[in-house]
């Protein structure tokens, strides 16, 4: 009835995850009942859960990003915590557990808190940046969060009932072949990625589409502000690379569900033919993630540093040039497979090449700031620090792409250094960049900079006494993943890397008092404008947070930085463009779809983790039926009538005329000084 | 007349030229000879739904060719146990690839019956289009059952595994589509030839002859190659 779950599935005997799930689903049942009892669930649900608003959907899918980063975080403590006690000892983790903790790092950290941020940011800033209302697709993209947030469930489900994958975040076989992990740790991982990957090909789809389909009139591809471009290279890779991912975990399934032989070592199995497809999604997947960071760094360097972007159109070719490329240097990652010293040659040379991209890409934020007048703000700095911290990254990935020095360095510390290296250093760097970039415009109100400022240096602190000292482990000859080890000349570098993450731990303190110091003072942080950082892209037109249909009318672009030469011209002028004829505007309409779909799938997928069948079929047919309920509907939009369009955008108006007739004409004046005359 | 009063001039005349917001949220108005490209504004919905839907079909046609790589590495892999040509059915596959590409033409002539709004030939022909898919996956599946009672299941050898993941992954789509093809039959009975009904038969028609270019890889790759060795 049951397939394999009983009770014993709960690990009973197994204090840490046992305390921690609870946890987990006691504060969750704690917010949910906070969130009936106060009757906030009805607002919730038409306002964010049924919600197709791309600027919803983004501030939702940062927050699972989020609290999924915490969750990853939690889990880099352990280890961190039980190397440093694992010196001729046992540590507190038993390996099986501490194998499933570098497991769950790994994917959480990707999949489910890297991937969310970033498209949450992508979903949030593009439609506005390209001055329209929505996503091509807005249901599709409430499905799309959904089934991320379907996935992130399952890996912590894993938590209380049964077990996680105990592979390593990319589950080489013939270790993940069921008779080396009969459990369903594996299987855990794999529909949760199956389910989720589905989410992101989705959101590939929606916003290639969106991008090269939807632009404000005048927007042509070489106005689009930086971040569309590189939100652009993201999507395409997506569409390219997650179909692959996708296939080769499907052939895993087959092998681990119905007997098939793709990679097992009998039967003529290849399990090499697994790391070649799973770093063909693997290693656009890290551009994926970086590109639209390097777009976040574009933005915000241009904005305070006062200065349009410095070679904006090289900066668009090395962008597509990485997007290209980025298919081509998935051998590095196997070197050591043995496929003889002509291939890895290719790959490594390929591998130093794609160098040059990202290197035109540092100069250019350079020269950005070179003559600027900067304001080191907290998105300035993350974008500061990122620049040091990433060329350093970046130099450690071009010695291991040298195969040679490969051999020796792969699979150590040193490895994980470089890549946390990049990792930390451009996508988590470039999250909180964007968050407090975007974050007054998503809320109306900017976060308080002096803690943004204390989470920005005690995380580059904490990330160079973490990852500095691993580098060191690495060169002594460290391997990554040591439940415990014994040779006393590692023993000061995993000290060290253990208090660096206690550094780690002081930057997420501040970062939570940043959050509700900024609420509590919301009122003094208040963006009235819509335009707190003198920005130069379309999204500072709009008020903050913008209305439901972004502009009242959609902006005329008549060249780069449109916002800017609007802003230029209203300060010149004295006056804003006169009111537009205000017309009705047609938006889609809220759906469950995204929800219940979603629903029905996390049934689906706990059920064939447990191999329960029935269930199966149960959730394949739900999820079929609201497929064609959906299709059903004969109203998928709704009117906004002109009276509230122009009562809305005549209130952003009046905010602006009182910035111009303040503000502006004082910085006017201070910019153009008048020959003998006063103010 | 000052420069300042010139900037104001054309700041007033740049007002909203393209009356956008006005019969669907993207365009409408403006320039919508060139619209979705270019400086042209947002294109309209069909282009929008079709595009993407390329975009998908794109990204299947790249699932299948992960499935036809396995293929290309596991051609070998027969494990001391029967090879392909031993066990395929030439004729059988002939009939299949004839069903198919005739399900293709008959589903492009209910596009064009859908075009000039009628509803009889529309389902007439999206119904001889689901039973020529249909015959397709009877076919296969009997040729699927014939292998397995010769001993060449997929958990033979990695050769056959890849054999039925990717034959089978096609025939899992057309099962699919014809899930569609049938619900799309009844949406256009019950709702009529609206613009979203025509878009999704747009989709439907798209997907159906993708399922043909797949198909025709597929032969070839597999088939043809694999009878050839």
């Amino acid at each position: 009835m049951l397939g394999k779950l009983s009770w014993n599935a709960i690990p009973w005997d197994q204090p840490i995850p046992l305390i921690a799930g609870s946890v987990m689903i006691l504060v969750a049942l704690a917010v949910v009942a906070w969130i009936v009892v106060k009757g906030h669930l009805p607002y919730l649900w038409h306002e964010w859960i049924t919600s197709v608003d791309h600027k919803r959907i983004g501030v939702m899918y940062v927050v699972l990003g989020l609290v999924m980063l915490l969750r990853g975080f939690i889990d880099a403590v352990m280890m961190r915590s039980q190397q440093a006690f694992a010196f001729r000892a046992a540590g507190y983790l038993p390996p099986e557990h501490y194998d499933q903790v570098f497991s769950a790092h790994g994917t959480i950290m990707i999949f489910f808190a890297a991937m969310p941020l970033m498209i949450g940011l992508m979903n949030f800033a593009v439609p506005l940046q390209l001055g329209v209302r929505d996503v091509a697709f807005p249901t599709l993209n409430s499905t799309s969060f959904w089934l991320t947030a379907t996935g992130a469930l399952l890996v912590n489900l894993s938590l209380v009932i049964g077990e996680f994958a105990r592979t390593g975040w990319l589950p080489y076989p013939p270790l993940s072949e069921l008779r080396y992990s009969p459990g369903v740790g594996v299987d855990y991982y794999l529909w949760a990625l199956q389910i989720s990957g589905v989410g992101t090909l989705m959101t590939g789809i929606n916003f290639v589409t969106t991008i090269l389909k939807i632009r404000a009139p005048g927007m042509s591809y070489l106005r689009m502000p930086m971040f569309c471009w590189t939100a652009l290279a993201a999507n395409l890779l997506i569409v390219a690379a997650f179909p692959v991912l996708t296939a080769t975990l499907g052939m895993l399934i087959l092998d681990r569900y119905l007997g098939f032989h793709f990679f097992t070592n009998s039967a003529g199995g290849n399990m090499m033919m697994f790391i070649n497809l799973i770093w063909a999604w693997g290693h656009p997947e890290v551009y994926i993630l970086v590109l639209p960071a390097f777009g976040i760094f574009s933005e915000v360097i241009s904005t305070f540093s006062g200065k349009p972007l410095f070679g904006y159109r090289s900066m668009v070719a090395a962008t597509m040039f990485i997007c290209l490329v980025s298919f081509m240097v998935w051998l590095h990652h196997f070197f050591t497979m043995g496929a003889g010293g002509d291939v890895n040659a290719v790959f490594g040379i390929a591998t130093s090449i794609i160098a040059v991209g990202t290197g035109v890409k540092i100069y250019n934020w350079m020269f950005t700031m070179y003559g600027g007048r900067i304001r080191f703000t907290t998105p300035m700095l993350w974008s500061v620090g990122f620049i040091v911290t990433f060329v350093i990254g970046g130099m450690t990935g071009v010695l291991l792409a040298v195969p040679p020095a490969d051999f020796q360095l792969h699979n150590s510390l040193f490895l994980v250094a470089h890549f946390h290296n990049v990792i930390i250093g451009g996508v988590v760097f470039g999250t909180f960049a964007g968050l407090t970039y975007w974050f007054p415009k998503a809320f109306g109100f900017r976060l308080h900079e002096g803690w943004g400022k204390a989470v920005f240096w005690l995380s580059l602190a904490g990330f160079y006494i973490t990852f500095i000292p691993l580098y060191a482990a690495g060169l002594l000859g460290m391997t990554r993943r040591l439940q415990h080890y014994d040779l006393a000349l590692w023993r000061p570098w995993v000290l060290a890397a253990g208090v660096g993450i206690l550094v780690y731990c002081g930057a997420l303190a501040c970062q939570l008092i940043q959050l509700v110091v900024s609420i509590r003072r919301r009122e003094i942080l208040r963006d009235l404008t819509g335009d707190p950082w003198n920005g130069r892209s379309l999204e500072w037109s709009t008020a903050s947070p913008p209305p439901p249909f972004n502009y009242a009318v959609l902006p005329d672009v008549r060249g780069e930085e449109p916002y800017w030469q609007i802003k230029r011209r209203a300060i010149e002028t004295q006056q804003l463009s006169a009111e537009p004829d205000y017309q009705p505007i047609e938006m889609p309409r809220n759906s469950p779809t995204g929800f219940i779909t979603a629903f029905f799938c996390t049934v689906t997928g706990f059920a064939l983790i447990w191999h329960i069948w029935w269930m199966v079929g149960l959730g394949l047919v739900g999820a079929y039926a609201v497929f064609v309920w959906f299709a059903w509907r004969d109203r998928e939009e709704y009117v906004i009538p002109a009276a509230e369009v122009a009562s809305v955008d005549r209130a952003r108006r009046r905010a602006r005329a009182e910035w111009l007739a303040q503000d502006a004409r004082e910085e006017w004046l201070a910019a153009h000084p008048q020959p003998g005359g006063s103010a | 007349m000052s420069a300042t009063e010139a900037l104001r001039q054309e700041h007033r005349h740049a007002v909203d030229p393209y009356k956008l917001g006005h019969g669907h949220p993207y365009g409408g108005g403006g320039r919508d000879y060139a619209t979705g490209r270019g400086e042209g504004g947002p294109a309209s919905k069909r282009v929008i739904v079709g595009y993407g839907f390329w975009i998908f079909l794109l990204s299947d046609i790249v699932l299948f060719s992960c499935l036809f790589a396995a293929h290309a590495v596991l051609q070998t892999a027969t494990a001391g146990g029967p090879t392909g040509p031993q066990l395929f059915n030439p004729t059988s596959i002939a009939i299949e690839t004839a069903c198919l590409l005739a399900s293709s033409f008959t589903c492009g002539l209910s596009a064009v019956a859908a075009g000039a709004r009628n509803q009889l030939w529309t389902q007439v022909l999206l119904l001889i289009t689901g039973i020529l898919g249909l015959s397709f996956l009877l076919l296969e599946a009997r040729d699927f059952a014939a292998m397995v009672a010769a001993g060449a299941g997929p958990q033979r050898s990695a050769f056959w595994s890849s054999f039925f993941a990717v034959v089978g992954c096609h025939g899992a789509h057309v099962t699919v589509g014809l899930l569609w093809l049938g619900t799309m039959m009844a949406q256009v009975f019950f709702k009529g030839f609206r613009p979203n009904i025509m878009r999704r038969l747009l989709c439907f028609n798209l997907f159906w002859h993708v399922l043909d270019i797949i198909w025709v890889a597929l032969f070839t790759i597999v088939y043809l190659i694999g009878e050839g060795r």
